[in-house]
């Protein structure tokens, strides 16, 4: 069966650590969902992506996997932390009483808080071509939005390029 | 036929990008769309690389960093950003004008045979305004003085600069004096400007626009002192009838674009091709075919009706119809990527000078010593590269209008002495007044990638015309007006309100045109700037008040380069409102960003209005303009008067 879905990943070395990522996620998630319009309107808020530096200075994106059995739903006692039909998963707000369960439980580390509740990637940012803010801000292509099939081929080019020579 | 595209309003601007599309010559636009979406943090001025500490971002949207390394504020960002714009903006323009004053220093000294002092009248008449002796003094001996004090006014003077003090209102002066807004020395404030924003400096936002204002106005010394130096070389501009847009180009003549800005090419260039022509009729052409682009274009239209072809976003379009045998440039505004559009078509790029190479292109070192020589070698390249075109197909698409254009100052208040020999503006006071003129426009500078091209002038312009306000036009704002039929008298009927057309009508028929002035008056490129605050002085000082008075508004609705925002500096500086249809780089920064568009007008009176949507601006220009006339006790459309 072709696969259809799409997931953000990564190709760390393209990453210049610029923050556009951080910046257009926080703007798609404003009220104006533009950056002009929610400067003037005093709006603030948060990036759902964020730039590590690892210990050697390099800089990698770190992102929701919206992972299948996905560790921080299974671990939230409220069922704020919820999974679509689709295996994108969210933080209902409402119901979050910021007891960092999730945090703690994220393989990735990617779950952070902000002053009240853990900021979450709910891929409520896709544009006309249904591509998420960050991959689309990202000037370097160190984010892309493909199907698992296209970003291991992707990565396995290289590889059989050097085994081929 | 004439069917916009989604880049472009201009139909000859649209048959071209298709053809790029189908010859797969890249574009601006393509780079434009590749380059999307563009960073946030350079969009609202929040990046800082002024040391090697950063670089340093600021997060908008609050949550991230709040303050650079080195402790600076998103308004310090922003400020220090804003200033450097100017300050660039401000060496573009006084840079071209030291060209000028140097080749006419050369013509002083008998040094450069193929230029002279065209102007006479023009000379004394500044020779005057700047304190120099002209009774009994031969026309050399007087340029060697305004040369002299031209160069002058580059270095630090206790006196400061002459252009600066002798064109503006005795007000005006007085007032920026007392802000600490009047210039010491052209070069001297571009320098202090990149001093205190370099590392650990000035850290208060208004002290910085207030270094940014003061060296605006060196920005409109050294355009003023262009705008003047060109005349006294070249000619005062007069009124010139001719065409405008890519139809001008001939598929059997030596089509040769003149691009860049300094006259002291393209007037050289258009001179000699004229004595060429003998040369490439003998290669089989029609003739030679010097056309204009961007401002280099403007200057030689206002003094030899040299039809433009296109202007600013449009340059590459140019090549692109095949026609182009030989595009040469002097500096600024031209895209590097001219050379790989010139090597697709095959059109033979010439640049001249050391200071704006570009790998790709044929340079030719033109001096003003050997202009002519110079000149004669870059046409013969010319001709040459059109033996190999000649008889091969070209795609020129079928677009042009009529321009009618060459309004200088003077040629302005010579149509208007036809009306009232004694007291020339009063005629135009008098429309004012009486609201047949609701107030002056002035559309200035370019054409941005990111708007529609022509879009935001052609939407505004229409607009104001409809409301009876007067619309002055220089550099490529003029050129969007002029290939959408603004300058063509013709137009006037369905163009202009009642009240300006009337007025048109009185001065074009007092003046023997058997018809109206153009819709829109071309007062030159965008050094000429300097020519509509000349005419605003000159208004302000016979009513006996400051320009800050006066309805009258700029507009940069498609604004780009550095330039731009260093001319709409002076323009807020001197007293007008001023509208840019693009977002200026300092949004993130709040304070700085609430008194450029509204605490300044306490200091001198203009201020920004930034408005994207044309309709909008249009709105906000002609409430602008209200609001001044209610200033002034003088009506406004219904009745709503102060």
């Amino acid at each position: 069966m072709k696969q259809q879905r799409r997931e953000v990943f990564v190709f760390a070395d393209r990453c210049m650590g610029c923050h556009s990522c951080e910046l257009a996620c926080a703007t798609a998630h404003t009220a104006a969902g533009n950056l002009y319009g929610a400067i003037l309107g005093g709006e603030t808020g948060y990036g759902r992506i964020f730039i590590d530096l690892t210990p050697t200075g390099s800089r990698v994106p770190v992102h929701c996997h919206h992972c299948a059995n996905a560790p921080c739903v299974a671990a939230c006692p409220m069922d704020a932390m919820r999974q679509r039909e689709d295996r994108t998963s969210y933080l209902d707000e409402e119901n979050c009483i910021g007891c960092w369960s999730c945090v703690a439980e994220c393989p990735f580390g990617y779950l952070q808080n902000s002053d009240f509740l853990p900021i979450k990637c709910d891929r409520n940012c896709l544009d006309d071509e249904g591509v998420p803010a960050c991959v689309r801000a990202c000037p370097t292509h160190a984010l892309v939005y493909m199907t698992t099939a296209e970003y291991s081929a992707a990565r396995r080019r290289p590889r059989a390029k050097a085994a081929a020579r | 036929m004439t069917k916009p595209c989604a880049v472009s309003l201009d139909p000859a601007v649209c048959e071209m990008v298709e053809k790029a599309k189908r010859l797969g010559v890249e574009t601006v636009w393509d780079r434009y769309q590749a380059m999307l979406p563009q960073c946030g943090f350079g969009d609202t001025g929040l990046c800082c690389r002024h040391c090697l500490q950063g670089p340093c971002r600021i997060d908008p949207l609050g949550n991230g960093p709040k303050l650079g390394i080195c402790g600076a504020t998103a308004d310090v960002f922003v400020a220090r950003g804003l200033d450097r714009a100017i300050a660039a903006g401000t060496a573009s323009h006084s840079g071209h004008a030291r060209h000028l004053a140097h080749t006419l220093k050369l013509v002083a000294e008998g040094k450069a045979p193929d230029y002279s002092i065209k102007d006479p009248a023009k000379l004394r008449a500044v020779a005057q305004r700047l304190g120099v002796a002209t009774e009994g003094r031969d026309d050399r001996e007087i340029a060697r003085d305004v040369c002299r004090i031209a160069l002058a006014d580059f270095a630090e003077q206790e006196t400061g600069v002459a252009w600066a003090n002798t064109t503006l209102t005795k007000k005006r002066v007085e007032h920026l004096n007392e802000l600490n807004a009047m210039p010491k020395g052209i070069d001297y404030e571009i320098s202090d400007i990149m001093h205190r924003t370099s590392y650990g400096v000035d850290a208060d936002p208004v002290s910085l626009l207030v270094a940014g204002m003061r060296c605006a106005i060196g920005d409109l010394a050294g355009s003023y002192m262009g705008t003047d130096i060109s005349d006294i070389l070249f000619g005062t501009p007069v009124p010139v009838v001719t065409e405008a847009n890519m139809g001008v180009l001939k598929a059997d003549a030596v089509n040769v674009a003149v691009h860049g800005h300094n006259p002291v090419l393209s007037d050289i260039i258009v001179t000699v091709a004229q004595e060429m022509q003998d040369e490439a009729r003998a290669a089989g052409a029609s003739g030679i075919n010097v056309v204009g682009i961007c401002c280099t274009g403007n200057e030689v239209l206002m003094r030899h009706g040299i039809p433009p072809c296109t202007h600013s976003v449009s340059q590459e379009m140019a090549m692109l119809t095949g026609a182009l045998d030989a595009m040469v440039v002097d500096y600024q505004c031209v895209m590097p990527s001219v050379a790989t559009v010139a090597e697709c078509m095959g059109t033979l790029l010439v640049t001249t000078t050391d200071m704006a190479k570009i790998p790709g292109a044929t340079h030719v070192a033109f001096k003003e010593e050997t202009a002519g020589e110079d000149a004669r070698k870059i046409l013969r390249m010319a001709i040459e590269n059109f033996t190999k075109r000649k008889g091969k197909p070209v795609d020129i698409p079928q677009y042009k209008e009529k321009v009618v254009a060459g309004f200088s100052v003077e040629a302005i208040i010579a149509a208007l002495s036809k009306l009232d020999a004694e007291d020339p503006l009063k005629p135009l006071i008098d429309n004012i007044v009486a609201g047949n003129i609701r107030g002056v426009v002035l559309f200035a500078g370019c054409n941005n990638v990111k708007i529609q091209q022509d879009k935001g002038f052609v939407t505004i312009c229409r607009r104001l015309l409809k409301e009876n306000v007067l619309v002055i036009a220089t550099g490529c704002g003029a050129g969007a007006l002029m290939r959408h039929g603004f300058m063509d008298p013709a137009n006037v009927d369905e163009l202009c309100g009642d009240g300006l057309k009337a007025v048109l009508y009185a001065i074009g028929e007092a003046n023997g045109l058997g018809g109206p002035l153009p819709p829109t008056i071309h007062i030159g490129s965008c050094v000429d700037n300097s020519r509509a605050v000349r005419l605003a002085t000159a208004l302000a000082d016979r009513l006996g008040v400051d320009v800050d008075k006066l309805p009258v508004v700029a507009s940069a609705a498609e604004a780009v380069a550095e330039k731009a925002v260093s001319i709409g500096t002076y323009a807020v500086t001197i007293g007008l409102p001023v509208h840019v249809g693009v977002m200026l780089p300092v949004l993130g920064g709040p304070t700085v960003t609430k008194v450029l568009t509204d605490k300044v007008k306490d200091l001198t009176g203009g201020y920004f209005i930034v408005e994207l949507e044309p309709d909008k601006a249009a709105e906000k220009i002609l409430a602008a303009i209200d609001e001044r006339r209610k200033g002034l006790g003088l009506s406004v459309p219904g009745g709503d008067q102060a």
